[in-house]
């Protein structure tokens, strides 16, 4: 019987041979990932270390990544004190692959990571950010854990009690039509499998449309993953997973591809063809809710939000420009752009995208993770509604528990900031092709 | 086996923004977390933090319970209250950080249970005490329970830690 591919990272992990379904394991950790919750983690990571008579240090310093992002510039002292204490953390312990709030290299962590060569293929990935799934785009076997559990990783350098989880094959073939992106896909995946569905199991993303895609749509893929509950999901690294590590990310040294088994077990394959995929939408109050976007076409729309971990790169940025370029923002409707870094907000200034959109009426605020999970900037009214490109539509999410927040792609929000209400980007409010 | 009153109700995917909304993440000690305990469902939230809810009442609920942010404060707001939360799944990442922190959970996947209820839960099933019906327990994926008896994972990592120097 052969291996998935998370079998075999694990199994390089523990130094075995080889991993089944279901074996409990504890694999040495590469990357140990943090945000603003980090001020937590070292609460707890102190904790461990008490009456021990042992000095608090963490195994390995370089294997720790810490990112401001969910609320910055701070929204209030109590952040700005937290922010500040692992700011002295980081100091003493000498961690470097620390991003503060800053335009040159700050950002979101799960932008930053990848565009500083942090993540290699075959690698373990764990961050105390249930979006950690994202890291899966370049090969890498990444999940979410709590801030407990990330003490426990600093003290011991390893993840402890996990399961080999399971892998669900998705399988995509044909290519998008225009204006049909990669967050189309993962909505009608999650739609399809269930806010529960790929519970203890990774999704191992495979097929012609997977193959022609950039890493930047393999990280929407791999990010929503976890919205239908899976542990992680994952692009078994290609060309194309090296073509970004070298030239997006800088990374010179050798990388390796570990694929799957052609007789690699897996539990389910699904199977879909991205040629008959149309714009989706998720519906209030579950990520699951997705339906097709003309039938929901014609919904007023008080703001629309376009970034986050899910869908703030630059060719989500681009594709909004130009469809708002020369026109205008519709009055009602407020539109904000987060960039997820310093780096793509650069980027989309140089290429003249900000001013495109800042012209047509949006808002283009600092990167970050901004109003995506409702605690800091475009908090949203009673019984108004959101549209977004973020990845939750929970009851509360934006802020607010008597409003309500559609997902959705770069293309379908840009189109609908123009009519204010939800429009398919292919008519009405779509720009001409070029 | 304990018996305990069910004093809230929910159906499926409840998220943990649900369970802790994501504009109190900035309060991160567990001594301060419980004070914002589903703190969109007001009525309740003010019965906790008025002492009206006893230590060891339950929260029943469907499918994939703490969907969503991997925040811990979820987890250690509702253990602040000594809640039992009964459900019939519970989300990844919440189950881990339950059991981490010793929130104690009940996976029941067929349950049955309304408000104001008394449950008799067991180590293998549980009976509705109100409407005389019983329901299996699955039980703890079995790698949990060594973080279970050392009392939290804290304490497990702990002696995990002395137990290397004391080899080296």
């Amino acid at each position: 019987m052969g291996m998935t591919v998370v079998q075999k990272i694990l199994a390089r992990a523990t130094g075995r041979s080889m991993v089944a379904i279901g074996d409990v394991v504890e694999p040495a950790v590469d990357l140990a990932m943090s945000h603003e919750n980090a001020a937590l983690v070292i609460n707890q990571f102190l904790e461990v270390y008490q009456g021990t008579g042992l000095e608090a240090r963490p195994w390995d310093p370089t294997k720790i990544a810490i990112i401001f992002d969910h609320r910055v510039p701070a929204e209030s002292s109590k952040t700005a004190t937290n922010q500040k204490k692992v700011r002295e953390f980081v100091a003493a312990q000498g961690i470097a692959k620390f991003h503060d709030i800053r335009g040159d290299e700050g950002g979101i962590c799960h932008q930053v990571l990848p565009e500083n060569g942090y993540v290699r293929p075959g690698q373990v990935v764990v961050g105390t950010d249930s979006h950690t799934t994202s890291h899966g785009a370049l090969g890498a076997f990444a999940f979410g854990i709590g801030a407990t559990e990330m003490a426990s990783v600093w003290a011991l350098g390893c993840a402890m009690n996990v399961e080999v989880p399971g892998t669900i094959k998705v399988e995509v073939d044909g290519s998008l039509s225009p204006f049909v992106t990669p967050k189309d896909l993962i909505l009608q995946v999650v739609g399809k499998l269930g806010a529960g569905g790929a519970t203890f199991h990774v999704l191992e993303f495979h097929g012609e449309a997977i193959r022609a895609m950039p890493t930047s749509g393999r990280l929407t893929l791999c990010n929503m993953s976890v919205e239908a509950g899976a542990t992680s999901g994952i692009v078994p690294a290609d060309e194309e997973t090296l073509r970004y590590l070298r030239q997006e990310a800088g990374i010179e040294e050798d990388l390796e591809q570990l694929t799957p088994d052609p007789d690699a077990p897996y539990e389910r394959v699904v199977t879909l063809d991205a040629s008959k995929l149309e714009p989706q939408v998720a519906c209030p109050h579950t990520v699951d809710n997705v339906r097709p976007v003309s039938s929901v076409a014609g919904t007023k729309v008080h703001q629309v939000v376009i970034g986050s971990c899910t869908n703030g790169r630059l060719d989500d940025i681009a594709i909004a420009a130009r469809l708002l370029k020369g026109r205008k923002v519709a009055r009602g409707t407020r539109m904000l752009v987060f960039p997820a870094s310093g780096r793509i907000y650069q980027q989309a200034v140089a290429a003249g995208y900000v001013s495109d959109l800042m012209q047509a009426g949006a808002v283009v605020m600092n990167a970050g993770c901004g109003p995506c999970l409702g605690v800091h900037q475009g908090a949203l009214g009673d019984g108004e509604v959101a549209l977004s490109t973020t990845n939750r539509n929970f009851k509360g999410r934006m802020g607010n528990p008597a409003s309500e927040v559609y997902l959705c792609s770069p293309a379908v929000a840009a189109a609908s900031a123009l009519t204010g209400v939800i429009t398919d980007p292919r008519n009405g409010g779509g720009a001409p092709h070029e | 086996m304990s018996k305990a009153r069910v004093v809230l109700a929910l159906g499926d995917d409840v998220s943990t923004d649900q369970i802790y909304p994501g504009r109190y993440m900035a309060t991160v000690l567990p001594t301060e977390t419980p004070q914002f305990a589903f703190a969109d469902l007001a009525a309740f939230n003010a019965l906790l933090k008025s002492g009206g809810v006893g230590a060891g009442s339950v929260v029943v609920a469907g499918r994939n319970f703490g969907c969503g942010s991997s925040r811990e404060q979820a987890v250690s707001a509702l253990k602040g209250h000594e809640l039992i939360i009964v459900a019939k799944s519970f989300a990844r990442i919440f189950l881990q950080n339950a059991v981490n922190l010793g929130l104690r959970l009940v996976e029941a996947p067929d349950v049955a249970a309304s408000e104001g209820d008394d449950l008799a839960i067991g180590l293998t099933e549980l009976t509705n005490l109100t409407t005389g019906r019983r329901f299996g327990i699955k039980p703890l994926p079995p790698a949990r329970q060594a973080v279970t008896e050392a009392g939290g994972l804290i304490a497990y990592t702990r002696s995990r830690l002395v137990g290397r120097g004391a080899a080296a």
